[in-house]
């Protein structure tokens, strides 16, 4: 029988026997579903990392010297004694990074702390108290929606005014604009001269809850003790010249800590890369887990199809008796019940990876997660999928290749 | 008996000769017990012959059926169809035969519920690997030959019993077999409607067609012109009759 004809009529048994059939697709529906579902917000974060994370909020060939990394997974107590232990960078190092540079770049001091801004009767809690260095905008991609940013003079000179992330402003003046109004932090009375662009959210936390206020202006006081930062940024043209940058912020500061060669840095150079392989190690985890769970259903999808098929193999013993008697050889009536098996599990795949679709859709619409559909992931959902169909149905296809027609045939 | 070779092992048979069984013997192994069903049966059927297999329930005759029929293979003994020794084939040489040279008609009809009458005619082309507008020409042929030409979408549950019996006729007949074997082929079948199935028969039998039919009843195997009986595994009687 050609293949063809073997999968014609495994479409018909599926389609005259509707409910046997979706029960016995259900668990390949599942897992393929789930697979794709799961595999789209890997894949979404994982965008989401490089494209919007890296190239947006980090910045573009941007590092930023730190007294340790910023994101790093699995950090040992002993490691992070270590870092604990180190030196904070101060402003004499920014500064002395500033003058050593010979590469243009643009730079930016920044040091941050929850702290609480109040309007009158209003107050925000829980939010980043920024005090940074004019740049700090361009370099993170901050574009004030309202008003303007805080010019070098203001940050030279610590003038108490406040940029507003776009919740802070919500929060605090509800639909008035809040420019030349005075917001308080800590009891100090700040000017509003802006508010950034809504940011929206990264993994569900929010991102424009927020104020940013000068450098030198009483705030620094809030965010970290005397002339220390909490790190300096550092924006070049090119990511040769950020490379280059970097080499020459270590040795600064290896020269400033009087490092020997033979010790390690004890600061930290950031980029978004470091951000990346963060997020790479959690990636690979779900890599790790993820086949696990869709294995699961798919082993369970085989099992129950297998069953299924068994139980049609018992419910048709006649039919294959007469089918060997008409002319069918071994191969013929295996390859008939492999080609149902198999099909009902592409069926089940083939709804699966609608559901996944969905699923994906869902996903990206109604949570903070980034879904973002891979096509591999349904190739390999349905080619998964046709796979158990045809593994769990060789056990039963080859029992009833084995009838015996004689028998088959008596049976009632 | 006209025309009967003298058999030895190691001969041929004659080319006008569809069917020739020599000491065909068939012992089944039951728990132990083994059970001669047939114990030595030498038989010749020529082309175009008609004949009736009869004989008591035990008597061997649903034995002979299944080997003449190329579902079980003898224990011993030579079995000769159509010019070709098939009684040491293999499996799938023998499934190849059966689709070949065999149209079986069964009691129970054995029709696909959920298939039109044409494609239950079809399915011997099937597995004869033929190309799907070939099928459903020759299918088509092969009902109008019984004259079911208008009930080719019907299926099997919109068709009496005499029109299915009819449809499984057709499916015996669709790959031009050299014999065709019916097994109590009126056994459900009211006698006005075994009437009908038996004028089918006589029709293709004068059309040319070898009938080999086994039944319990006379007034059927009265139909056949030639009529074996069998008793205890044996050969009781062989003989012609007025049609």
């Amino acid at each position: 029988m050609p293949v063809f004809e073997a999968l014609r009529l495994a479409l018909q048994t599926i389609r005259t026997q509707k409910l046997k059939s979706g029960f016995s697709l259900l668990g390949v529906f599942i897992g393929v579903a789930s697979l794709i579902g799961a595999w789209s917000i890997v894949n979404g974060v994982n965008r989401y990392m490089t494209e919007k994370f890296a190239q947006t909020l980090f910045g573009v060939n941007t590092f930023q010297l730190r007294r340790r990394p910023m994101f790093t997974p699995n950090v040992p107590d002993s490691v992070w004694r270590a870092w604990a232990r180190r030196p904070r960078i101060r402003f004499s190092d920014a500064e002395a990074l500033t003058a050593g540079f010979t590469v243009p770049v643009v730079t930016a001091w920044q040091s941050s702390e929850n702290n609480t801004v109040t309007y009158r009767d209003k107050t925000a809690r829980d939010i980043e108290l920024t005090a940074a260095s004019e740049r700090y905008f361009e370099i993170k991609n901050l574009r004030v929606a309202i008003g303007r940013a805080f010019t070098s003079q203001e940050n030279r000179s610590g003038a108490a005014v406040a940029v507003l992330g776009d919740a802070v402003a919500q929060r605090l003046f509800v639909d008035r604009s809040p420019l030349d109004r005075s917001v308080r932090i800590a009891g100090t009375a700040y000017r509003v001269i802006g508010v950034v662009e809504r940011q929206g959210s990264i993994l569900g936390f929010p991102l424009d809850r927020f104020v940013v206020v000068p450098a030198l202006s009483p705030a620094q006081n809030l965010v970290n003790p005397p002339g220390i930062l909490d790190a300096f940024l550092v924006k070049a043209q090119s990511e040769p010249e950020m490379r280059l940058a970097m080499d020459q912020a270590e040795g600064i500061m290896r020269s400033r800590r009087h490092l020997r060669p033979r010790q390690d840095d004890n600061f930290a150079l950031d980029t978004s890369e470091g951000v990346q392989r963060f997020w790479a190690g959690i990636s690979r985890i779900l890599v790790v887990v993820l086949p696990g769970v869709v294995l699961v259903s798919l082993v369970i999808g085989g099992i129950v199809i297998m069953n299924i098929m068994l139980m049609a193999v018992a419910e048709r013993t006649r039919e294959i008796g007469l089918r060997k008697s008409l002319g069918a050889r071994r191969r013929d009536v295996l390859r008939q019940f492999l080609a149902e098996s198999a099909a009902i599990a592409t069926v089940g795949a083939a709804f699966g990876v609608v559901a996944g679709i969905g699923l994906t859709l869902l996903i990206g619409a109604a949570s903070p997660l980034p879904a973002s559909l891979s096509p591999v992931s349904i190739v390999l959902g349905v080619v998964m999928g046709a796979g158990v169909g045809v593994v769990a149905g060789v056990y039963p296809a080859s029992r009833a290749a084995r009838l015996d027609p004689i028998a088959a045939l008596r049976q009632e | 008996m006209t025309l009967a070779q003298t058999f030895r092992t190691g001969d041929t048979p004659l080319p006008n000769i569809i069917i020739l069984t020599h000491k065909l013997t068939r012992a089944y192994d039951m728990g132990g017990e083994v059970v001669r069903a047939l114990q030595g049966v030498s038989v010749q059927i020529h082309k175009n012959e008609y004949v009736a297999v009869m004989g008591p329930s035990g008597s061997g005759k649903s034995t002979l059926m299944n080997l003449i029929g190329c579902l079980d293979t003898p224990t011993s003994g030579e079995y000769w169809l159509n010019g070709q020794k098939v009684s040491d084939l293999d499996d799938d040489e023998l499934a190849r035969i059966r689709n070949k040279e065999i149209g079986f008609v069964f009691q129970t009809f054995n029709l696909l519920p959920r298939a039109s009458a044409l494609h239950n005619v079809e399915l011997p082309l099937i597995y004869a690997g033929a190309g799907a507008r070939e099928r459903r020409a020759r299918a088509a042929r092969a009902l109008e030959r019984v004259g079911l030409g208008d009930r080719m979408e019907h299926r099997p549950n919109e068709l009496s019993g005499g029109q299915r019996q009819r449809v499984a006729i057709a499916r015996a007949l669709v790959n031009d077999p050299s014999i065709l074997l019916a097994d109590e082929p009126t056994g459900n079948l009211d006698s006005t409607t075994s009437g009908e199935i038996m004028a089918v028969f006589r029709d293709l039998h004068r059309q040319g067609q070898t009938i080999v039919m086994v039944t319990h009843e006379h007034d059927i195997a009265a139909h056949a012109a030639r009529v074996v009986t069998l008793r205890d595994g044996l050969i009781a009687s062989d003989q012609l009759q007025a049609a």
